[in-house]
């Protein structure tokens, strides 16, 4: 057990260096965050002394020692734009981010897979074909159209709710509204098929044949089952708590995360982006070791290392 | 006078546990029984043979309400008296388990693979005997030395994936014999085992219907099983019982084509070694059924009387056959 998870942890750590290397070579190979900043229309020798000033003028393989050194030492850098840590600029969006992608997920889970469990017990019925097309409405429709159409409903229309910012606490409704419909839309989807799958194992029908009444037959031996498929996309949806809201952030122009990485790349902020994904690429890692976890609680044919 | 106190002890003591009168099962439009009536007797063994796809297993299935509702059932099902076909769910719960307990073909996937062995034969416990968990825990390790399974007190806490085939099919015994069944319907218990696996889990059906007294229905492709375990035996064919009889008797004298079909098809143990006889043909597609005699395209004995469906007639004593020139066969052999 103990050697299975050191092997995991070496993973995702490799994981994490491997996203990070991935976004320095794309994000200095992508525009001279000097040139951004200072405007093209700049004197030669300002942009030098910038470029000198943030070590830009290395080599970019000096450039990369230097900051995994100084992401050993905790230092993840300084933005271009003022000169604060970037991890303090970040720390300071992650509440407004998970005040949006906290409920969403909640919304998700409560609608998602009672849905799909109604829907794979009454497949074919009208309820499953309504389900279903909701879900399909859910997962297709971009979250930005989405956003936009409840914005004119909602605060155009009919003036009940704010279509933008975060003023009060309706100011959320909405945009946790357009995030959990889409992810809804998924896990019903998912449960559904996870559902049907497992209804038609023998077990089931072993459940059945030994009396066990049906209510319990689908809580006792169905959704234990059914369960394992579903808590891989439930851990993808924890993964994606930090930076699972760039769009709808942008939409409802909510100082999260997500704006502030869309802010950042458009001016190479190098650090800020940086400090960002490692963020990211953490909670994503974290949450699939969590997954990789569960899946040994849930299925005993997963677990490895039995004594 | 007497004759009113026989029938009170008929009454009492109905000689027939499982009546089936003319079920019919299709799915779709495709017929997987055609009209089949059956009794089971109180204790005995009674083995349906018949090649796959020939309704052995769908119709005990449907009998226990256990088909996908893709499938529709009519006719009747009688156990002891009591209509199972439409029964309210609740009812079906206590009898099926209770009075009727099935096995299936392929022990490991029968079971829950994320439970305990020993949880899922406790469960059945407590529905059917109200036990606690302590009684249950107790009469699930008896269960599981009943079936033969070694160091039962470890094994009760293994899962389905750590036991091999044999092992997975003494605990669907075991769960099947732990709400004390009048009948059990063993549906092909042994095919998917190696054969000398087979040969103890026949042994342990065997053991087990004798020391309780339940009844057995034996569901086999293989005819050697049957002969060995069972005193009556039925051959289906296309979703008809086409011919049934003590088993002795139906071995030694077979009157449909069918069965002496399949009896040529076996190789004899002793004796000189000849050349087996197949069957010529292959079984009706379901959607194009013969109108008459589902055998007759097969049959080396066909005649024009064959395009009338057989009824199953009592030719000799309790040895039935559905086929119109069985009686002419019979007076000249």
């Amino acid at each position: 057990m103990l050697r299975y998870l050191a092997l995991r942890l070496g993973r995702a750590a490799l994981t994490i260096v491997l996203v990070v290397t991935f976004a320095f070579v794309v994000l200095r190979l992508s525009g001279d965050p000097a040139v951004i900043i200072m405007s093209p229309e700049a004197p030669q020798a300002a942009i030098e002394a910038f470029r000198h000033a943030w070590g830009l003028d290395q080599p970019i393989w000096v450039q990369y020692i230097d900051y995994f050194s100084a992401i050993a030492h905790g230092e993840l850098g300084q933005s271009f734009r003022d000169g604060r840590p970037a991890i303090d600029l970040v720390a300071e969006r992650i509440p407004a981010t998970l005040w949006l992608t906290i409920p969403a997920l909640c919304l998700k889970l409560l609608i998602g897979i009672p849905a799909g469990i109604h829907a794979a017990l009454h497949r074919n019925s009208l309820t499953d074909r309504v389900v279903m097309a909701g879900a399909v409405a859910g997962f297709t429709v971009p979250s930005f159209v989405l956003g936009l159409m409840l914005v004119l409903l909602f605060s155009v229309e009919l003036g009940w709710l704010p279509s933008g910012g975060q003023g009060s606490w309706q100011a959320g409704i909405l945009p946790v509204i357009t995030l959990g419909f889409g992810g809804a839309g998924i896990l019903a989807r998912f449960t559904r098929s996870a559902m049907l799958e497992v209804l038609g194992q023998p077990y089931i029908r072993t459940a059945s044949a030994k009396g066990v009444p049906w209510a319990r037959v689908v809580r006792g031996h169905a959704l234990p089952n059914a369960a394992i498929p579903t808590v891989t996309i439930v851990g993808f949806m924890v993964g994606s708590l930090i930076a699972g809201a760039v769009v709808v952030e942008s939409v409802f122009s909510w100082p999260g995360v997500g704006r502030l990485l869309v802010v950042a790349v458009s001016n190479r902020d190098l650090a800020v982006v940086q400090c960002i994904l490692l963020l990211v690429a953490t909670t994503m890692v974290v949450s699939n070791l969590i997954v990789d976890l569960l899946y040994g609680v849930l299925d005993p044919r997963l677990r490895g290392g039995r004594s | 006078m007497s004759a009113s106190l026989a029938d009170r002890k008929a009454a009492s003591t109905p000689p027939d546990l499982v009546e089936i009168r003319d079920l019919v099962v299709t799915f779709g439009d495709q017929p997987a029984v055609r009209g089949l009536d059956l009794t089971l007797r109180r204790g005995e063994a009674l083995g349906i043979v018949g090649e796959s796809g020939c309704g052995k297993s769908v119709t005990w299935l449907a009998a226990l309400g256990l088909l996908p509702p893709t499938a529709t059932v009519e006719g009747s099902v009688r156990l002891a008296g009591q209509e199972l076909l439409g029964a309210a769910p609740a009812t079906l719960d206590t009898l099926r388990g209770g009075r009727i307990a099935i096995i299936f073909q392929d022990p490991t996937s029968s079971l829950n693979p994320v439970h305990r062995v020993g949880t899922q034969v406790r469960e059945a416990l407590r529905l059917h005997r109200g036990m606690d968990h302590r009684a249950a825990a107790a009469e699930a390790l008896r269960l599981f030395d009943l079936v033969g399974i070694p160091d039962s007190r470890r094994r009760v806490d293994l899962y389905p994936h750590e036991l091999s085939g044999g092992q997975n099919q003494r605990v669907m015994i075991a769960m099947a014999l732990a709400g004390q069944p009048d009948v059990l319907i063993a549906d092909e218990p042994t095919t998917a085992l190696d054969a000398t696996i087979q040969a103890q889990i026949l042994e342990l059906l065997q053991k087990v219907q004798r020391e309780t007294g339940m009844a057995l229905v034996l569901i086999s492709h293989d005819l050697g099983v049957v002969a060995e375990l069972c005193q009556r035996v039925g051959v289906m064919y296309a979703g008809r019982m086409v011919e049934m009889a003590e088993a002795s008797q139906l071995f030694a004298h077979p009157l449909h084509p069918y069965t002496k079909g399949l009896l040529a098809a076996l190789p004899d143990l002793s004796g000189p070694r000849r050349r087996l006889v197949p069957i010529q043909g292959s079984v009706p597609e379901p959607g194009a059924m013969p109108a008459g005699c589902a055998f007759m395209p097969r049959c080396p004995d066909q005649q024009r009387q064959c395009t009338a469906l057989p009824a199953l007639r009592e030719l000799a004593p309790a040895h039935h056959v559905a086929c119109v020139r069985a009686p002419i066969m019979r007076a000249a052999p």
